[in-house]
């Protein structure tokens, strides 16, 4: 495996007393959309502001494209591009003025420097707005300059923090859009508390919760995760309970209503074939049958709860 | 960091307020010059038959110059106040920590922009005595070491008001705080001026502005507003440095 683009090992960071990160390692390689995610007050801004160069960490050591973020800032900071929770606009400037100061503070040199502005503006559909100041724009487009902001000087690796936070639904919808075509070219760090939004845009996902990382894997693990051993199925003339949890792998089944079942079984004997079977011969009238799917925020939930849990029994 | 600088600079003419300041205090110093024209033109009968007289440039010059200071005393800290506070408050601030500058950039690029505006007003305030030559003979040394001290006093006012802003969120506190501190270090030397070289009087600005103005430039006058200088600047670019680790 190829050596990570940025990474970090054992951030610690302490606000008096109190330790909003404890011992996070972070790690993201060429080409992947690491979704990090944590309730409020997680940590998660914290540790963004870190991974930014903005905040420097009480113990641990951050790396760039081979660089040390403490001990060489201004290499290591040439290779990402930031947008914090507010992002960081000069309002009284126009978005095309706006983008080539990012430019030049960047050090794109002056040769490129316009043709990379006209790019990000294009990239990020601003095509519209450029001469506009940015304080007369509404919140979704300056988000959008925010992130243009961030990809201008073309960065190795993107942070972005919540950056849907406070925008309508077409506006989230169509930021998604544009963190998914820029996640083509670079490597994105994208952390949000909304659960889709991790499941239509990463390929990672790490969750963190009071500072500390609770789960660290694939999108695709975290979605079998959410697999849940039950079906909801609706007879029209449904068979006693008794009957249902006689075929071979129910293990209980619960009347949600006068036709509606919710039935548990053992997640290595899927009964759906079987349940089927016996409906169409007993004449059940089967009308709808569905795997039941935990929402990601569930699956949230318990895990958060199980590491509390094991750090309970530990203790 | 010229970029900083520039940027810092046109951001200011994008305002109103850098318009108003210029627009405004050059009224209230050129009616403070006419009035000075008045008053030598008044006496110009009386003591053009002395000799060794002061000139037009001692009596209209001089005067403004030490006008044009008690002036920026009272405009910089409402210019200074936005560097660093309003940033701050504007949640800007993240955009140049996490852009390949260092502190000391971010800071020098703040402080020579303010300063070029400074250098504007300045520079519009030395037009106004060197209109004179039109009309008559300038002593144009004696401007030049004025305009000379009045850059000095500005460059110390600047660094003053930039780490004061670098210590607070609130723009407000930031120019009460400099506006304070400029007037304490302006008036300092009231209390010790028994003496002949107490250290108070060391302090002050204003007793190294005098001799400066009146043609008396000295190293040790220049080096004190070096040391002003570069003291506050090392203390704002320590200050952003140590944010990060708050």
């Amino acid at each position: 495996m190829t050596s990570p683009l940025l990474s970090a090992k054992s951030l610690s960071r302490f606000y008096g007393p109190q330790r909003a990160v404890n011992q996070l390692d972070f790690e993201i390689y060429k080409g992947e959309v690491l979704g990090f995610l944590g309730p409020n007050g997680a940590g998660k801004s914290t540790s963004m502001k870190m991974l930014s160069g903005n905040l420097a960490p009480n113990e641990g050591e951050i790396t760039i494209n081979g660089y040390d973020l403490l001990s060489q800032p201004k290499q290591a900071k040439a290779h990402i591009g930031y947008l914090p929770e507010q992002p960081p606009l000069y309002k009284e400037l126009s978005v095309i003025e706006f983008l080539s100061f990012c430019a030049r503070i960047n050090q794109i040199p002056s040769t490129k420097r316009k043709q990379a502005v006209e790019m990000t503006i294009e990239r990020c559909g601003l095509g519209n707005v450029r001469k506009r100041l940015i304080s007369h724009l509404s919140k979704g487009y300056q988000q959008r300059v925010g992130i243009a902001q961030a990809i201008v000087h073309t960065p190795a690796v993107i942070i972005l923090d919540e950056p849907t936070s406070g925008l309508d639904p077409i506006q989230i919808r169509e930021i998604r859009q544009l963190i998914k075509d820029i996640a083509q070219e670079h490597s994105v760090i994208l952390s949000t508390h909304i659960l889709p939004e991790v499941q239509m845009l990463c390929d990672r996902v790490k969750i963190i919760n009071q500072g500390t990382l609770v789960f660290n894997d694939t999108t695709q693990a975290l979605q079998q995760q959410m697999q849940s051993s039950s079906l909801l199925v609706t007879f029209q003339s449904p068979p006693t309970l008794t009957t249902l949890e006689q075929i071979n792998g129910v293990m209980l089944v619960t009347a949600l209503s006068n036709t509606r079942f919710k039935i548990h079984y053992q997640p290595e004997q899927n009964p759906t074939q079987m349940i089927l079977e016996a409906a169409i011969a007993q004449q059940w009238q089967l009308t709808s049958l569905s795997p039941e799917q935990h929402s990601l925020e569930d699956v949230f939930m318990n895990i958060i709860q199980q590491e509390t849990e094991q750090q309970g029994e530990q203790a | 960091m010229f970029t900083l600088a520039r940027h810092e600079l046109y951001r200011l003419f994008l305002s109103p307020l850098a318009w108003l300041t210029l627009a405004l205090s050059q009224l209230i110093l050129a009616y403070l010059f006419l009035t000075h024209i008045d008053y030598f033109m008044q006496i110009q009968g009386k003591i053009s038959a002395l000799p060794g007289a002061p000139g037009v440039t001692e009596l209209v010059a001089l005067p403004l110059f030490n006008n044009a200071a008690t002036i920026l005393l009272l405009l910089t800290p409402l210019l200074t106040m936005r560097l660093i506070a309003e940033e701050r408050r504007n949640d800007s601030f993240p955009l140049l920590l996490s852009a390949p500058l260092s502190a000391t950039q971010i800071v020098l690029g703040k402080y020579f922009g303010t300063l070029g505006f400074f250098l504007i007003l300045v520079g519009l305030i030395a037009c106004m005595p060197l209109s004179l030559s039109t009309g008559t003979t300038l002593d144009l040394t004696a401007i030049a070491s004025g305009v000379f001290g009045l850059t000095l006093l500005v460059a110390s006012f600047t660094a003053i008001g930039l780490f004061l802003s670098s210590l607070t969120k609130q723009p407000t506190i930031a120019a009460i705080s400099t506006f304070s501190a400029l007037f304490f270090l302006w008036i300092i030397d009231w209390a010790g001026n028994t003496g002949e070289s107490t250290l108070l009087g060391w302090l002050s600005l204003l007793s190294h502005f005098q001799p400066i103005l009146h043609g008396d430039i000295h190293s040790k006058d220049i080096a004190y507003y070096g040391i002003v200088i570069l003291f506050f600047l090392t203390l704002t670019i320590h200050r952003i440095n140590a944010q990060r680790l708050s």
